[in-house]
């Protein structure tokens, strides 16, 4: 399996020489590709002769701004996974938005349909906008949400709670009225902690 | 000639054929659907965003609560993608009892189901048919895991314990007699693997009273045959997996092409359609049952002669047995840094998937060195599977949206998250 992937990343290499960033890790594929190359790359990667990676399983946003080993550079990404039926492969495509105020990265919903909603889920999330769309609507919040709920700046109670008023007799939003708590924290120990592995 | 109006109609969220909180809003010609626009996200927990402020051991749960009718497998994608991070190898005896109940978990998903699927249809019996099966299955749940549904038996590194030596039994009461009690409680006087085993002895012809109902039922296949054809192209363009990518005739499964933990070492053959109608996935998805069956006799087989460990005996992830914990004061500390601060991950990415009841489950799970996970996405194959509703119900007839609600097996817990 390890071969065929290294074999995998060898052809893609050659293919688009640096405009990918390619790199293995615990058996997976990973290729990373600026956001104006991201569309041209993923049609080649779909109309592939040998590889064709037909089917889009998922696409989602990630917000890199409070990860430890990448918290200089860009903020949003968008992280792809790919694969193959024909040949039994799988890939991971990443691209970063250029922009971190206004993340917009192209849609690549004409290339898979897959990724309509995938996007629209994106887009809900972390408020990355696809360029080419089409329909790029709310998908899981509530109708009227404000904010981007998965970005590492949205509190995990969010901002406003909802309740049913008996005085206007319906249905009110209301700022929350639980404090955040975080009960075990976050803790990061050094390189090889435990010393995991083949246990 | 009589005046033509269409209409934009509402179906659901409180429809009983939506299958839990589905608001799809139909655009009609008369009763042909023109277009068909799924609202979802009234289900919507944000278990992703939960994950990252707990630690790994404590979202297990969290994934029963994804697909709520194929609990354990959401936990053994979300165990495998903690064990990939931590390169960590799981005892070989838990890999068969995840096996097992993987397959256990399909069947029962596969009858609720077929149950809600009938009923959608307007066959009202097959319902009842399969909760009378469920119950025994269910009872083998409660029995490893003490929850007849939201288990939480699969943890990084093994399972939770091992498999019981005797089931529960029903107490006298003042419904039943003595006598009925015996006869209940006779399939259940030797190990749960005895009750499985006497399970797949009867399940097979159960499925075939299914079939009876069924297979060549009239309504039933009018109802089916030629509703939601997916063509194995689309299939693959619209990222279907599992039984809807195998009804359009394509042979991909997971166990089979990507294996993980046992299913290499299984004798079992994967069933695929001609047509890709919702007719073909009834009959790919009941012949899953036969299979599944098959693989769970070969895992008793195997869980009978093969006495060992079910969990990993690196205490850094998985905790210490009570009475190591009691007498040695290393283990104390381990028991009490796995309960306090959980398991620390080293950093990296990864993409783990089982092959689901429902399609291909994974997780991508990202860690930067915490306790916790810096973001996990979970991959719940009925997402792209509802967003294909459109696709799949334009030109179709108003009654036929239920059919394809329900061929699709939509459960709204995985794909709101």
């Amino acid at each position: 399996m390890s071969t065929r992937i290294e074999s995998l990343r060898d052809a893609l290499v050659a293919q688009f020489g640096d405009k990918v960033r390619a790199t293995i890790a615990l058996g997976e594929l990973t290729i990373e590709v600026s956001a104006d190359d991201y569309h041209d790359i993923s049609l080649a990667l779909r109309d592939h002769a040998d590889t064709p990676f037909e089917q889009l399983i998922d696409l989602c946003g990630v917000d890199y701004s409070t990860h430890t080993s990448r918290s200089e550079g860009l903020r949003y990404a968008v992280v792809v996974h790919l694969m193959s039926v024909a040949a039994n492969l799988r890939l991971r495509l990443r691209t970063f938005a250029a922009d971190d105020g206004f993340p917009v990265v192209a849609s690549v919903n004409d290339v898979w349909p897959a990724a309509n909603w995938f996007e629209r889920e994106a887009f809900d999330l972390y408020g990355i906008l696809f360029a080419g769309h089409g329909d790029l609507r709310r998908l899981l919040t509530d109708y009227g949400f404000v904010g981007h709920p998965f970005r590492k700046d949205f509190p995990i109670s969010g901002h406003v709670e909802m309740r049913y008023d008996p005085d206007t007799k319906r249905v009110i939003y209301q700022p929350v009225t639980i404090a955040p708590r975080e009960v075990t924290p976050r803790v990061v120990r050094e390189e090889n902690y435990g010393d995991v592995g083949h246990g | 000639m009589a005046e033509i109006r269409n209409y934009t109609m509402n179906f659901g969220p409180q429809h009983p054929a939506a299958h839990g909180v589905l608001r799809l809003v139909l655009e009609l010609d008369g009763e042909v659907v023109q277009r068909a626009d799924p609202h979802i996200g009234l289900l919507h927990r944000a278990t992703e965003k939960l994950a990252e402020t707990r630690t790994w051991v404590q979202s297990v749960p969290y994934m029963d609560r994804l697909d709520y009718v194929s609990m354990m497998c959401n936990e053994h994608a979300y165990c495998m993608a903690i064990e990939k991070l931590l390169n960590l190898d799981v005892p070989e005896r838990a890999q068969y009892i995840r096996v097992m109940f993987d397959e256990i978990t399909r069947i029962l998903n596969h009858l609720l189901w077929l149950g809600a699927h009938a009923l959608d249809v307007g066959a009202m019996t097959v319902f009842l048919y399969a909760f009378r099966e469920r119950e025994d299955l269910m009872d083998a749940y409660e029995a490893v895991s003490g929850a007849r549904m939201h288990a939480a038996y699969y943890r990084p590194g093994g399972v939770y314990r091992d498999l019981p030596d005797t089931m529960p039994q029903y107490q006298a009461n003042k419904f039943k007699n003595a006598d009925a009690i015996k006869r209940l409680n006779e399939n259940r006087s030797g190990s749960m693997l005895d009750f499985l085993q006497d399970f797949t002895d009867r399940f097979p012809r159960y499925v075939d009273e299914y079939e009876t109902l069924l297979t060549d039922n009239r309504i039933w296949k009018q109802r089916l045959v030629d509703i939601g054809i997916v063509t194995p192209e689309r299939a693959k363009a619209l990222g279907f997996t599992g039984p809807m990518l195998r009804g359009s005739g394509i042979a991909w499964d997971l166990r089979k092409k990507q294996p993980y933990e046992v299913y290499d070492r299984m004798e079992f053959d994967i069933p695929v359609g001609t047509n890709g109608d919702s007719y073909d996935r009834y009959l790919v998805r009941i012949e899953e049952m036969r299979q599944s069956n098959r693989i769970i006799r070969q895992c008793i087989d195997w869980l009978r002669k093969n006495p060992g460990p079910v969990i990993s005996d690196n205490h850094k992830v998985a905790p210490p047995s009570r009475e190591a914990m009691k007498g040695n004061m290393e283990e104390l500390i381990h028991h009490f840094k796995l309960f306090t601060e959980g398991i620390h991950v080293p950093s990296g990415e990864c993409y783990a998937a089982v092959e689901h009841p429902k399609g291909e489950f994974g997780i991508y799970a990202m860690s930067d060195g915490a306790n916790k996970p810096y973001r996990l996405k979970i991959r719940a194959p009925g997402f792209a599977h509802l967003a294909a509703m459109d696709e799949m119900s334009r030109g179709h007839m108003i009654s036929d949206v239920v059919a394809i609600i329900g061929t699709m097996d939509i459960v709204f817990g995985e794909i709101d998250r």
